[in-house]
């Protein structure tokens, strides 16, 4: 069954000076249709949306809405267009209750006044998340919900200005499982109703799951549009990468010498939330993954490693010695690369070349001052060795893509030559291919003699990483399974929802 | 590796034009200084006197400021430098009056200051409370003590070696307030620029989690931000007295907001992180600048602020990012 289209865009040409972002670029998407747009950074996803909700104006082509050509110059003209986007960064007013954000600005009125009708608001905000098949308080100020109902209250207002196009940049990427499964729940409830998604995401498995159709850009063309269901991960990834550029995202089985010493041992740990009673070794040049849900205590794990939390008992011994505190485990080769790089990774203002130094002040400074020069030698070679795509040093990395980003948190830390490397979900926001050299990098510090804890949400890169893989549940270790004996992401899965055994997986292609 | 490069889209922001805005308050300086050379140039604007006048009254300010910057920079604010600036000043002619030498009043108006931003420093890294309430209280506070201590009488400095030092004097025929003005500043440039402690004082007021997590110790950063801050504006107040030869408890009244001024006109983000000497060092003259030209031309004061706030704003537009 072929549904109509709603909007059909060709050949949009979009250039910023006399780089072309968008050469002859054509989109097309039907009636209650979900549609993943995908590409690496840089392949002018984000552009071309931004033409359709009208941030951006187009050099040349044309958009058609139910057939009808229409200019969105500015982003009012989008909305009347009934074009809405779904921002990653979300733009709710937080002190502001659920229902005076999804009306502002368009708050009803008492007739022939300007007063505004609170309880008519109300009932009409509680009218339209009821429509969602959500549970949220019109009356609730949006800085106490959780990310996931953000979203929602976004969609929510997107909705009540009649839009019928949504675009969702990354919608999922700071949900944890349960808002996920909510989430999907939703797009589906608005297709039926008739609603058409462009859905931006880097999950592959995702975009399988609930998408329709896909279309893959590339270099600021559209390389591919297939229905979902003739396709596989593989054939996605090599569209995006163009054909012989595709890295294998595939596990090496590597070989940890039995004699080697553990790193780091981790005994009877218990913090004052989520871990009650964990412990486990790494061993230098291993890799192990820790799997467990959002929330699980992953996170608070690897910061008491890394000496920013104190255990309420039990202790981390590094070379047989216990952790101090930061400072100390950081002068001990202690490296951690945190969830969230823009908050807790860079300074984004700052340029490469400062980020890269950061922690390593203290080795580039000679009597007070920082031996610039010397230090200018290892920022060039980190940016050489992790192929960190900037214009030079001296680039804000605020401008810079996430996976370069990422890039620069993680070699800031390989530039202190770490024993110990603690990288907390490392790949978000990360397109496949600085993906791919991101695995191939720390392997590659593995094999060197790097001890390497990689905490992730997304199995398909603990899977192609890890050497053991440690499943946390319900403040324990619930599972130790060295990836050999793991055959595919079921049975991780599994054993991370918390069954004792892992099923064996039926149907796994 | 060059084959994937692709052609990453540029927001229009990233284009050239950044460069001249991070100049805007050099370009700002020499404008005012052409305009009142061709208007008021032969009304001894560029005398030799005239310009000497100029570094003299802005010392202070510079002082201040260069402090200021490192402030500033490290995401901070410090409003009470004006009546620390006063409080040294008295602790100084205070102690001399009372028969001490110099250096003991100096050394003493130097504890004053630091104890001031030590008070700051605490409440700000070590209570949690924002430094613009912790510091705006202190200012009032601080100001309070000043009026108390010789309930507002003057006192009188009459050690000749302590007033040429710090304010009457000259060196070479080159007025020690100059002095003062440039080798704080030198200095300040080079611990800014060239010093680990710049650097993490940069980082800091960047991102300050991210400077956690890269083994920065915030807090002790922003404590020897305002104990600078501190040290500076009691340095201010003796320069104040020695130029004075007294003190006062009203010396250093809107100092604060003048600095302030000329730092952020130097192109120093006002939110940190990104911050230049240099430019809180032109900021600085551009004001004075402003200033003894117009009092040349002949406005009167209540013009003279007029004019002088109408060029900060304009300043400080030209200097803004676009970017949001």
């Amino acid at each position: 069954m072929t549904r109509p289209t709603i909007l059909e865009m060709t050949d949009i040409r979009k250039s910023f000076g006399n780089i072309a972002v968008l050469k002859r670029v054509a989109f097309s998407l039907r009636k209650g249709e979900v549609h993943a747009l995908m590409g690496g950074n840089g392949a002018g996803k984000s552009t071309l949306m931004k033409i359709l909700t009208g941030v951006y104006s187009r050099d040349g082509g044309s958009v058609l809405i139910d057939g009808q050509p229409v200019e969105v110059h500015d982003t009012a003209a989008a909305e009347r267009a009934g074009v809405a986007m779904i921002f990653q960064e979300f733009s709710l007013v937080p002190t502001l209750t659920v229902a005076q954000n999804i009306f502002l600005k368009r708050e009803p009125r008492f007739a022939g006044t300007p007063f505004i009708n609170g309880a008519e608001m109300k009932r009409q905000a509680r009218l339209i998340l009821e429509e969602l098949g959500v549970d949220i308080d019109p009356d609730a100020p949006v800085s106490g919900l959780s990310v996931g109902y953000m979203q929602i209250v976004e969609i929510a207002k997107a909705l009540s200005k009649k839009a019928r196009i949504l675009v969702m940049d990354e919608p999922t990427s700071s949900l944890s499982e349960a808002e996920t499964e909510a989430l999907f729940e939703l797009v589906n409830r608005l297709k039926a109703s008739g609603i058409s998604i462009v859905y931006i995401s880097h999950r592959m498995a995702e975009i399988l799951k609930l998408c329709d159709r896909v279309t893959v850009m590339r270099d600021g063309e559209t390389v591919m549009t297939a229905d979902c269901a003739d396709l596989s991960v593989a054939q996605i990834v090599e569209a995006m990468l163009g054909a012989g550029n595709a890295t294998s995202f595939e596990w090496k089985d590597r070989q940890v010498p039995a004699t080697a010493k553990p790193v780091v041992q981790v005994r009877n740990l218990r913090l004052d939330k989520r871990i009650d009673d964990v412990s486990f070794d790494i061993k230098a040049g291993e890799i192990v993954g820790l799997a467990g849900l959002m929330g699980s205590g992953r996170t608070e794990i690897a910061e008491t490693i890394f000496g920013r939390r104190r255990a309420v008992s039990g202790e981390v011994l590094f070379d047989g010695v216990p952790v101090a505190n930061q400072a100390d485990a950081i002068a001990r080769g202690i490296a951690l690369v945190p969830e969230d790089r823009r908050k807790f990774g860079l300074v984004l203002d700052h340029s490469v070349r400062d980020n890269i130094i950061l922690p390593n002040l203290e080795r580039f400074t000679r009597h007070l001052f920082v031996q610039d020069a010397v230090a200018l030698q290892t920022v060039r070679d980190t940016i050489r060795d992790l192929a960190i795509k900037t214009d030079g040093p001296d680039k804000l990395s605020r401008l810079l893509s996430g996976g370069n980003q990422q890039k620069i948190v993680i070699g800031k830390w390989l530039a202190r030559d770490p024993r110990l490397l603690i990288l907390d979900e490392p790949t978000i926001g990360v397109d496949i291919g600085a993906k791919s050299e991101i695995v191939e990098t720390v392997r590659a510090m593995a094999d060197r003699g790097m001890a390497v804890l990689v905490i992730s949400s997304e199995l398909e890169e603990l899977m192609a990483i890890s050497d053991r893989i440690l499943v946390l549940h319900g403040g324990r270790i619930a599972q130790d399974m060295n990836r050999r004996d793991v055959a595919t992401e079921e049975e991780l899965h599994h054993a991370i929802q918390g069954h004792s055994r892992p099923q064996a997986a039926l149907g796994a292609a | 590796m060059q084959s994937k490069a692709t052609a990453a889209p540029r927001p229009p922001s990233a284009l050239p034009k950044v460069q001249l805005q991070n100049y805007v308050v050099y370009i700002f300086f020499a404008v005012v200084l052409l305009f009142f050379s061709v208007t008021i140039g032969d009304k001894g604007f560029l005398s030799v006197m005239n310009l000497f006048n100029i570094a003299r009254t802005t010392a202070m300010i510079t002082v201040i400021a260069v402090a200021m910057t490192f402030v500033i920079s490290a995401g901070e604010l410090d409003l009470s430098v004006g009546s620390t600036a006063a409080l040294a000043a008295l602790t100084c002619g205070l102690v001399m009056q009372a028969g001490f030498g110099w250096p003991v009043a100096v050394l003493a108006a130097l504890v004053a200051g630091l104890a001031v931003g030590c008070l700051n420093g605490f409440f700000v890294t070590l209570i949690g409370i924002p430094s613009f309430l912790v510091t705006l209280g202190m200012m009032q506070f601080i100001r309070g003590l000043d009026m108390r201590v010789t309930y507002t009488n003057p006192v009188s400095i009459s050690n000749q070696s302590f007033n040429s030092l710090f304010g009457s004097g000259n060196l070479f025929g080159v007025p020690s307030l100059l002095i003062w003005s440039l080798v704080i500043a030198v200095l300040g440039h080079v611990v800014l620029k060239y010093t680990g402690f710049g650097r993490e004082i940069l980082a800091t007021g960047g991102n300050r989690m991210a400077a956690e997590y890269s083994g920065v110790k915030t807090r002790r950063v922003k404590f020897a931000a305002f104990l600078l801050s501190g040290a500076a504006a009691a340095l201010a107040g003796m320069l104040y007295s020695g130029m004075m030869q007294t003190a006062r408890f009203n010396f250093g009244e809107g100092a604060e907001l003048m600095a302030i001024a000329a730092v952020i006109l130097g192109g120093t983000s006002l939110f940190g992180g990104r911050g230049t000497i240099l430019g809180t060092f032109a900021g600085s003259l551009l004001i004075g600048t402003i200033n003894n030209g117009l009092i040349i031309m002949g406005l009167d004061v209540s013009e003279q602020m007029m004019v002088s706030g109408g060029i900060i704003i304009l300043a400080v537009a030209f200097g803004k990012k676009p970017t949001a």
